[in-house]
């Protein structure tokens, strides 16, 4: 009785861990490979971003045969990625394709991170030119010479010492 | 009876102390705001007691949240809801926080805190600034706190009251889970004190080495307590979800890793400004996006748009009012930040080479990082809202490896340089050299990889010389300052001794990187067996045979269980046992798996049992998970580094006397 209990709560249950079962896993490993690339690239349609190969739904199970029915039958990645698409839409790819509508997301990134640079640099620029006008007269050789004296006496042990005192 | 009518009255008095946390948090929003525009010294001062009641008033209406939950009330329609008898005492408490009202109320109770915090330990701050900052903290809580009262009540009444609870979601009913929203909101709502910081000096007009120096603490905290809640929920997945799996691109995810990004860029800048008091308006800024995410997480996972666009439209009003928060907040900060940018003038030169430069770059990475999220997160809602619905596109786990992944690699390749480079002009050759035995680790880790597993994936081996890379580098930097090999072992012992806390910090939460990209590369490597076994029958997976000996079925505290009894064996040695469980509880019929885990430095041994069938057998999946433990180890080592940081006494928080003063601070830049 308890027995027959558990097995009607763990049936009502949405059972979870469903998820490739060793019925389905094809007798060929390289088949078998080639369908487990192709199921972790597709979405769960009915899950919330779940692959279906992760996904214990049914629908995913169903998706799975499906794949594994057209891989069985000689069909490339490329092919039942296609079939798929043709069946549920752009939105069964977990790899966005890359047409008109997703310009902006595959080169979003990119443009975000060249215009940071673009911006780090100008600031470089910028700071440079304010640091250094042009305008303020240049020195002369002597003043130089006595400027580059002065420079390398800093340089020697006070700097070491200013390193040592640092936290 | 006489129990029932007090019970009634805790749970009065906590909607009370509530919705008087409200009245107090208008006039904190304000009051201290107009005290120091005018240079009212008795206004201002309204900030603290304000922010201490504000706390005190939370902590009663949580309390009493808390004991409605422990007590079994289910006239309070949120115990009802989220809750059961027969629930475990640990997640009748955990369970307070485990709804959405419930888990809103834990929000604005950190927050709280955080602003209390602020007002008892920061007597050295200016009476202008913190009077400001904690306005800008009294106008967040305002606006939390009229969202939980008008929309997300967690102490509504149901008349009559049932007389049993429709449970927790088992899948939350875990250790794991149950101190994973606490963590992930001190991390959240710690960056508040950036942001409020940010404003008043925004407002004030005044950027300096000091303001860094106190929203350094804020931001450390915020951050340690947001990688531990990240990583939290992370190993949640990978234990509790049945396969292994531990990050999922899933937008609930992105939406706490998107300020763990920012946070991590402003963590680093806010150094710059303190050092070297430059790179300010761009620290603000920082500040101002990190909580602002940290906002739109609340938003994305309280609105319910991530299921789709349509729910928040079914249901409009949490969201709606959470989208308006989000809108004045990021709105009106950014306009405040356009207004008085421009008067912030930058400090201290530094050229492209130097430690500057290095925090540059890793500001400039991690914040194109953190949009490549933010696209990732939001392209499907915007093709969806713009379609109507007509168009639906997906972003998942192959996008982002295709964009974030390579903006992260330069990123941590150049982390173990960045500490090895002078301030203001670095010297890259010696910074070089001073990292070849990182090089050289990292080299050998690689070739030792392959010559492992020679036939494996191409790219995990070199995932090991980097993970190699940036132990070795983040040790090194200690290595460096204690002139190690260079001077005398009992001299480099006492350098290492007179370190500052900080430096430890530094290595740490570098290295525990190395760590956390040693665990994610060792991913590449898992095994998967999935197989119908009988009991008697045996499997084999990495070396190890595992024989099926029995399923007994049983009764835990809420729910029934079927475990499955297996014997590691290697040769016909008995090597240990393992019972992977499948639960069900009754009350939401629902069911969860544990897996049963076998832990080495090596790996997991990850055994789940499935469903059986009419003959008796019953479906096994067994996984090798190489290195996995290193990725939560990695991430706990990070959050230590953080903490170790916070102990240093130039952040003692709750030291003011020994921290410098504005003057002694500015001294101090002057002479660097």
């Amino acid at each position: 009785m308890k027995r027959a209990l558990f097995a009607l709560a763990l049936l009502l249950a949405a059972a979870p861990a469903l998820a490739v079962n060793p019925d389905e896993i094809l007798s060929d490993p390289g088949l078998e490979a080639l369908a487990r690339t192709i199921t972790r690239q597709l979405r769960c349609v009915v899950c919330q971003n779940q692959s279906i190969d992760d996904s214990e739904a049914n629908l995913a199970r169903d998706m799975r045969r499906v794949v594994r029915t057209r891989v069985l039958a000689g069909d490339g990645e490329r092919q039942v990625l296609a079939f798929m698409v043709a069946r549920y839409g752009d939105f069964v790819l977990l790899d966005p394709p890359f047409k008109p509508k997703t310009y902006a997301l595959w080169f979003g990134p990119w443009v975000v991170l060249a215009l940071a640079g673009m911006i780090a640099l100008l600031w470089f620029r910028v700071k440079r030119s304010v640091a250094a006008p042009t305008s303020v007269p240049q020195l002369s050789a002597a003043e130089r010479t006595r400027l580059d004296a002065l420079l390398a006496e800093i340089d020697g042990e006070p700097h070491a010492r200013g390193r040592e005192r640092k936290p | 009876m006489e129990r029932g009518v007090g019970q009634a009255m805790i749970v009065e008095l906590g909607h009370f102390a509530l919705v008087l946390g409200l009245m107090v948090a208008l006039v904190q929003a304000w009051l201290p705001l107009l005290g120091a525009a005018r240079g009212d010294r008795a206004l201002m001062a309204v900030a603290v007691p304000a922010a201490q009641t504000q706390a005190l008033l939370l902590l009663i209406a949580f309390f009493a949240l808390m004991h409605a939950f422990v007590v079994s009330d289910f006239s309070v329609a949120n115990v009802f809801n989220n809750s059961h008898t027969a629930k475990p005492l640990l997640y009748k408490v955990a369970g307070t926080w485990a709804s959405h009202e419930g888990s809103m109320l834990l929000w604005v109770l950190i927050l709280a805190l955080f602003g209390a915090a602020v007002a008892s330990f920061g007597r050295n701050l200016p009476p202008e600034l913190k009077a400001r900052a904690l306005a800008v903290q009294g106008m967040i809580a305002l606006a939390f706190l009229a969202f939980i009262v008008f929309t997300s009540n967690p102490f509504a009444r149901i008349d009559p009251a049932p007389l049993e609870g429709r449970d927790l979601n088992p899948l939350l009913q875990d250790p794991g889970l149950a101190f994973h929203p606490p963590l992930l909101y001190l991390g959240y709502v710690g960056f508040s004190m950036a942001f409020s910081f940010a404003a008043a000096a925004l407002i004030e007009g005044r950027i300096d080495a000091a303001w860094a120096r106190w929203v350094r603490p804020w931001t450390l905290a915020a951050w340690a307590c947001l990688t531990g809640g990240i990583a939290l929920g992370s190993w949640w997945a990978y234990y509790e979800l049945g396969w292994g799996g531990w990050w999922f691109w899933d937008p609930v995810e992105n939406a706490s890793f998107m300020p763990w990004l920012l946070g991590t860029a402003l963590l680093h800048s806010a150094i710059v400004v303190e050092k070297r008091d430059t790179l300010r308006a761009w620290t603000i800024l920082l500040a101002i996006l990190t909580f602002s995410l940290s906002l739109m997480g609340t938003f994305l996972v309280r609105s319910g748009v991530l299921t789709s666009v349509h729910t928040f439209a079914a249901d409009p009003a949490r969201g709606l009012f959470i989208l308006g928060i989000l809108v004045i907040a990021i709105g009106g900060s950014l306009t405040l930040f356009a207004i008085r940018a421009p008067t912030l003038k930058s400090g201290g030169l530094f050229a492209p080479i130097s430690r500057e430069g290095g925090l540059l770059l890793n500001n400039l990475l991690l914040a194109a990082a953190a949009a490549t999220v933010f696209i990732g997160t939001l392209y499907p809602l915007l093709i969806d809202a713009l379609s109507q619905g007509g168009d639906k596109v997906s972003v998942g786990p192959p996008f982002f490896n295709a964009t974030f992944v390579p903006i992260m690699i330069p990123l941590l390749l150049a982390l173990a340089v960045g500490p090895m480079l002078a301030w203001k002009r670095g010297n890259l050759s010696a910074a070089f050299r001073r990292l070849a035995p990182a090089a050289a680790a990292a080299m050998a880790v690689t070739l030792l990889a392959f010559l492992l597993a020679p036939r494996g994936p191409v790219l995990a081996p070199f995932g090991l010389g980097l993970a190699a890379w940036l132990v070795v580098g983040g040790l090194m930097t200690l290595v460096e300052r204690t002139g190690l090999f260079a001077v005398t072992v009992s001299q480099s012992w006492a350098r290492l001794i007179g370190l500052p806390r900080g430096a430890f910090g530094l290595a740490l939460a570098h290295a525990g990187i190395g760590i956390v990209v040693a665990g994610i590369s060792g991913s590449a490597w898992q095994e998967e067996h999935i197989v119908s076994l009988k009991t008697g029958e045996r499997l084999t997976i990495a070396g190890t045979v595992l024989s099926f000996v029995a399923v007994t079925e049983g009764d835990g505290q809420n729910y029934q269980y079927l475990r499955g009894e297996f014997v590691q064996l290697r040769g016909e040695r008995i090597l240990g046992q393992m019972w992977p469980e499948r639960r069900s509880y009754p009350v939401t019929r629902t069911g969860t798996t544990e897996a049963a885990i076998d832990t080495s430095v090596l790996g997991d041994l990850y055994l789940v049992l499935g469903e059986g069938d009419e003959s008796g057998a019953y479906t096994v999946r067994a996984y090798f998970n190489p290195l996995a433990p290193w990725m939560w180890i990695g991430a706990l080592i990070m959050m230590f580094g953080g903490f170790v940081s916070l102990t240093d006494t130039r952040y003692r928080v709750g030291a003011p006397a020994r921290a410098p003063s504005r003057a002694a601070v500015a001294a101090a830049a002057a002479a660097e």
